[in-house]
C-alpha cells in the first residue's frame, strides 16, 4: 500500500486497483475551518486533474482535482454532513473518494511522501 | 507588477502574535491568527476582539473660527444625513454620494463632546480602499469654506458582549456610553478618542489613538483575559452576519441609498429638503422604489453562495447576483447578501443559486442575521 500526492495537495492511497484520495493535512490546515464539502457521485469518472470535489473553508472555496484518472465507487458521506471532519482527519477518516484507476502509470508521475513535504514546505 | 504594500503601526505586533498577513486595501494585514477564522468569529461574538483596523482614514473636517452648524452644513452638501442637529459627543452612520446619487462611501460622522474646545469640526472615518478618493473630493467640493486634516493615527476595535467591560475597567465612565456616542478619554499614557459603535453588530468600541501609543493600548486590551486578536476573515463573516455592507462589494457608485438599502441613513429633514448631491435621483427612488435592491439571501443547503454568484428564479432565469455571501459561524451555515428586483425582495421569496452550475434553492431573508447586541443606554 502506496501513498501519493500531488502538487495541488491531495493524497492517494493506492490499494490493488483501487485507491482512496483525499487532502493533506498541510492543504486541511491552510485552508481553516471546512464548513461545506461537495463530493462527486458513485459512478462518475474523471480525467487526471479534473474538478471531482468542492471543499470550503469560512474564507473560501477550492476545487479538489482527480489526482488520476479514474470511476468513482464510493464517497464518504459523513463529510457532506459534519464538513468539520477534513480538519480532524484529513488523511484518515477524513478521506472524500474511492476511485478505480484506469491508467496505473499516471501514479508514476505523482510525488513520495518525502517529496510532497518538500513541496508543501515551499508552497 | 505587485504594488508596494503599506504596512500598518502594529505590524510586528501582528507577526508576534501569529497573525497570517495578506494584502488589503494596500495594506499588509492580518487575515487570521491561530485561533483560526471560525473561532475568532465565535469569540467575538461571545467575549470581546481585538481588530487592528489603523488602515481605516481618519480625518477632521473644520471650519476655521466657524460653528457646529457652519461645518455641519458644508458636509450636508455631500451626504444624506442629519448632521446639523448632530448632538455634542453623537456619532451618525452616512454616506458620501455623487452627483448620480452612487455611493462613493460609507463613513462615520462625529460631533466631538461638549468638554473639547472642537467646535466647528467633524470627525470622519471612511474606508481605506477609497479613503484618498474621498479626501480629494470633498476637499474639492468644498473648497476653502472648509479644511481637511488627514489624521496619521492607530485605529483599535474591541468588539463584543465583553466590550464594555474590559473598556470599562480603564475608562469607567465608558460603561454608560449609549451605542453610538464618542468621548474623549485617557488610557495609560495615552489621549484616545473612544467612540461605541462597530462593523459586528455586538456592542463595542473604536479606539483612535496615536500611532507610537497604539502598542502599549494593544497590549493593555490583550492582557485582558476576555480579549484575543481578531483578524479581517472574522471581520468579515461577523459583518456578514450583522447585515453590514462592504464597500465596493455590496455597495459601490452604480448603487443609491435606496437600492442599497440604506435608507435608514437619510436624515427626516433630508428627505424633504433634499440639498445634497445626488438628491434628485434619491429622493425619486425613495418615492418610487429603485428598479433593484439589496437583501439578505439564506440559502437552504449547506453549500456557501459567494460573491459573484447568479440568483435565479426557479426556472433558472437570472435576477441577481450575490454580492457577499460565505459561511455564517454564529448562524451555523451559510448566509448572504445581493441585490434582486424590487418583486423578488420581499422576505420569504423563494429564489435560486447557481452555484457551479447547479440550482441551489434560498429565500430572500430579513437582514441581520443575528441580532445585534448594541448597547442603546438605561432602560427607562
Amino acid at each position: 500500500m502506496t501513498t501519493k500526492f500531488t502538487e495541488d495537495h491531495e493524497w492517494i492511497r493506492v490499494e490493488g486497483e483501487s485507491a482512496t484520495v483525499g487532502i493533506t493535512v498541510h492543504a486541511a490546515e491552510q485552508l481553516g475551518d471546512v464548513v461545506f464539502v461537495e463530493l462527486p457521485d458513485v459512478g462518475a469518472t474523471f480525467s487526471k486533474g479534473d474538478d471531482m470535489a468542492v471543499v470550503e473553508s469560512v474564507k473560501a472555496a477550492s476545487d479538489v482535482y482527480a489526482p488520476v484518472s479514474g470511476e468513482i465507487i464510493e464517497v464518504n458521506g459523513a463529510l457532506v454532513d459534519a464538513p468539520e471532519g477534513v480538519n480532524e482527519g484529513a488523511e484518515g477518516t477524513g478521506w472524500f473518494v474511492k476511485l478505480k484507476f484506469t491508467d496505473p502509470s499516471e501514479l508514476d508521475g505523482l510525488m513520495d511522501e518525502a517529496a510532497y513535504k518538500e513541496h508543501a514546505a515551499n508552497g | 507588477m505587485t504594488e508596494t504594500l503599506k504596512t500598518l503601526p502594529l505590524d510586528a505586533l501582528h507577526r508576534e502574535l501569529g497573525g497570517k498577513m495578506v494584502p488589503f486595501a494596500g495594506y499588509d494585514m492580518a487575515v487570521q491568527y491561530p485561533m483560526g477564522v471560525k473561532d475568532e468569529h465565535l469569540w467575538t461574538r461571545a467575549k470581546a476582539g481585538l481588530f487592528d483596523v489603523s488602515h481605516m482614514g481618519q480625518a477632521i473636517l473644520r471650519v476655521a473660527g466657524g460653528s457646529h452648524e457652519d461645518v455641519a452644513k458644508l458636509i450636508e452638501e455631500l451626504v444624506p444625513g442629519e448632521i446639523i442637529k448632530l448632538g455634542k459627543g453623537r456619532i451618525r452612520y452616512s454616506l458620501l454620494l455623487n452627483d448620480q446619487g452612487g455611493i462613493l462611501d460609507d463613513l462615520m460622522i462625529s460631533r466631538f463632546p461638549a468638554d473639547q474646545d472642537a467646535e466647528g469640526s467633524l470627525f470622519l472615518v471612511v474606508n481605506a480602499a477609497v479613503k484618498d478618493a474621498d479626501y480629494a473630493y470633498i476637499q474639492e467640493r468644498l473648497g476653502d469654506r472648509a479644511k481637511l486634516e488627514v489624521l496619521d493615527r492607530s485605529l483599535l476595535a474591541l468588539q463584543g458582549p465583553k466590550a464594555r467591560a474590559v473598556i470599562g475597567g480603564l475608562v469607567p465612565e465608558a460603561l454608560e456610553m449609549p451605542f453610538m456616542t464618542t468621548r474623549a478619554a485617557t488610557i495609560g499614557g495615552a489621549q484616545v478618542t473612544l467612540s461605541c459603535c462597530g462593523y459586528t453588530g455586538e456592542d463595542g468600541f473604536e479606539i483612535s489613538v496615536a500611532n507610537e501609543h497604539a502598542e502599549e493600548l494593544a497590549r493593555t486590551l490583550l492582557a485582558h483575559d476576555d480579549v484575543a486578536p481578531i483578524g479581517l476573515g472574522a471581520r468579515d463573516s461577523l459583518r456578514l452576519e450583522a447585515g453590514l455592507c462592504l464597500y465596493g462589494h455590496d455597495m459601490t457608485p452604480a448603487e443609491s441609498p435606496v437600492s442599497a438599502a440604506l435608507t435608514f441613513a437619510l436624515g427626516k429633514r433630508r428627505k424633504t429638503e433634499g440639498g445634497f448631491a445626488g438628491a434628485d435621483r434619491v429622493l425619486k427612488e425613495l418615492a418610487e422604489g429603485s428598479a433593484m435592491v439589496r437583501v439578505g439571501v439564506q440559502p437552504e443547503g449547506r453549500a456557501p453562495a459567494r460573491e459573484g454568484t447568479t440568483i435565479a428564479t426557479g426556472n433558472g432565469a437570472e435576477i441577481g447576483k450575490i454580492t457577499s455571501g460565505g459561511f455564517g459561524p454564529s448562524v451555523s451555515g451559510p448566509v448572504a447578501m445581493g441585490y434582486v428586483p424590487r418583486s423578488h425582495a420581499d422576505v420569504g421569496t423563494e429564489v435560486m443559486l447557481d452555484i457551479r452550475g447547479k440550482l441551489h434553492p434560498a429565500r430572500v431573508a430579513a437582514l441581520p442575521f443575528v441580532e445585534p447586541g448594541y448597547y442603546r443606554g438605561p432602560k427607562s
